[in-house]
């Protein structure tokens, strides 16, 4: 692994972001309305539901924690859409760059670019709606992390079809958050759920998350088993989608995907 | 002289069709070898299979004595490409650009390099613009550079003169041949202009539906086929079994 070239790649993304005032914004604008939008609908039911009336501010810190989910997963994908868009994308694969510093330095500025977004929608929730995400406490961190790796494992899933199928894999690319948001339980109990989708539901780490996060915020107790769970999953999935990133990348090789990519 | 790129009998099957059917050259050091062919006959194919973007499905490809299957990245890091259908992020500056690709290249030196190619491809003055807004003349000469910015020992260019008016043309042209003669490098020159390509290589490769048809040097093969220029043997060949015959 070399650090120049991950920093190289790195700094590609990073003056593609600062150059352009509007890319800032977008990162801003869409985490700041879906959480204005999201504290308001909390506010909502905080007040006439008995479920949600001891914590007002779950609903609004499930919406928060799925928003980093959602921008470090399409992050990742942009990145590397933003390859193909430009045409840049054989210039990549014929820099010296092995796939582990592409993913490395993808993964480093899909975070970057999360925060961008997040830090702002996070600042508005307490002087807004008097809510602080902060109240998780140091399981905050945890249930972060765990959504961090699950949004780079799904980018990299994408990110795997991209360069088996090509540049018509794009519209995937759009809508894997959204198959997986209803088997994630983020503003219900798994409960909710038909059995069947339980038990898809019980095989991802999102579920384990969100259910954590409602525990914390309306029970004030612990369960460190689905920090544990979250944990197990998703080290099963990066795994899963690493694999199938050398897969794909070795079968696009023999298809002619990425000498096509650009054109 | 040395061989810098040896092509042992490489094949690509796509499915049940073969797009290069076993070919074998070499390219030695200090030269520049022609790669000609009508749109379809293997080209592009052979130069993805040099780049490492395409696995061979069969026969070796060395660079500087190292089996490209093996030595990757280490190849990766002595060769370069341009080609008119890549571009560099449009975004980006042309020093962002090339400090960037630097970077990729783990170039030591790299405002020294910049520098360097600032100067000796006339982009200085461009170093500031944005490369999406620059003429196709001045992004040629920046995606030179980037190609440069390695110093690699061997060049892939497919057509690099593309669209380019004649002075710019003629500018890249007689650039190629002095860093070539300065730097001692290989240059595998795909291109339709056969006027760039009997200026430039000593020798060339016709391909044809995957196979290579001829080779020798340019007027060689003028006079072997009875013709006054290259143009007139590359049309003679390529109309043989043509679908516009």
């Amino acid at each position: 692994m070399s650090l120049t070239r991950i920093y190289g790649l790195f700094l590609r993304h990073f003056y593609l972001i600062t150059r352009s005032f509007p890319r800032i914004l977008d990162l801003v604008y869409w985490p700041s309305i879906q959480i204005t939008l999201w504290g308001f609908i909390s506010n909502f039911f905080a007040t006439h539901t008995t479920y949600y009336n001891n914590a007002v501010g779950v609903i609004l810190t499930c919406a928060i924690l799925y928003d980093f989910l959602f921008r470090t997963s399409i992050g990742f994908n942009m990145l590397f859409l933003e390859e193909i868009w430009s045409r840049n994308f054989t210039n990549l694969f014929i820099a010296p760059m092995r796939i582990g510093e592409i993913l490395t330095s993808l993964v480093i500025t899909a975070l970057i670019r999360s925060l961008i977004g997040l830090v702002p929608a996070i600042l508005l929730t307490s002087p807004l709606f008097g809510i602080s995400i902060l109240d998780l406490g140091i399981y905050l961190f945890f249930l972060f992390l765990s959504l961090y790796i699950f949004g780079i494992t799904l980018g990299i899933l994408v990110s795997s079809g991209l360069l088996r199928f090509g540049p018509s894999f794009e519209n995937i690319a759009w809508s894997t958050m959204f198959l997986l948001a209803p088997f994630g339980c983020i503003y219900y109990p798994i409960e909710t759920l038909p059995e069947i989708f339980q038990k898809i539901a019980y095989v991802l780490p999102l579920v384990y998350i969100f259910e954590e996060a409602r525990n914390i915020l309306i029970n004030q107790t612990v369960n460190i088993e689905n920090v544990y769970y979250a944990f197990m999953w998703n080290a099963f999935y990066f795994s899963l989608s690493i694999a199938l990133f050398y897969y794909s990348f070795n079968a696009a090789k023999n298809k002619g995907t990425l000498i096509n990519m650009g054109e | 002289m040395k061989n810098l790129i040896e092509v042992q009998n490489i094949k690509k099957n796509y499915g049940k069709k073969e797009a290069v059917k076993g070919i074998s050259f070499n390219v030695e050091e200090d030269e520049i070898l022609g790669l000609l062919g009508p749109n379809g006959s293997g080209k592009t194919t052979t130069i993805g299979m040099l780049l490492g973007l395409l696995k061979p499905t069969s026969g070796q490809i060395f660079i500087n004595n190292l089996k490209l299957e093996e030595n990757r990245i280490q190849i990766l890091e002595m060769i370069n490409f341009i080609s008119p259908y890549i571009e560099l992020p449009k975004k980006l500056t042309v020093k962002q650009n090339l400090y960037v690709y630097s970077k990729l290249y783990k170039v030591q030196n790299i405002k020294e390099r910049i520098e360097y190619l600032s100067e000796k491809l006339r982009i200085g003055e461009l170093l500031s613009s944005i490369t999406g807004e620059l003429s196709s003349g001045q992004k040629n000469r920046v995606s030179l550079a980037k190609a440069l910015v390695n110093e690699p020992k061997v060049l892939l260019l497919d057509e690099p003169t593309a669209s380019l008016d004649p002075e710019v043309g003629d500018f890249i042209r007689t650039f190629l041949e002095d860093y070539k003669k300065e730097k001692k490098i290989s240059i595998l020159l795909a291109s339709h202009n056969m006027n760039e390509v009997t200026r430039l290589c000593k020798s060339v490769l016709m391909m044809k539906n995957g196979e290579i048809i001829d080779q020798g040097k340019p007027e060689d093969l003028i006079a072997k086929h009875g013709r006054t220029n290259l143009e007139e043997v590359f049309l003679k060949l390529s109309r043989s079994t043509n679908e516009f015959n």
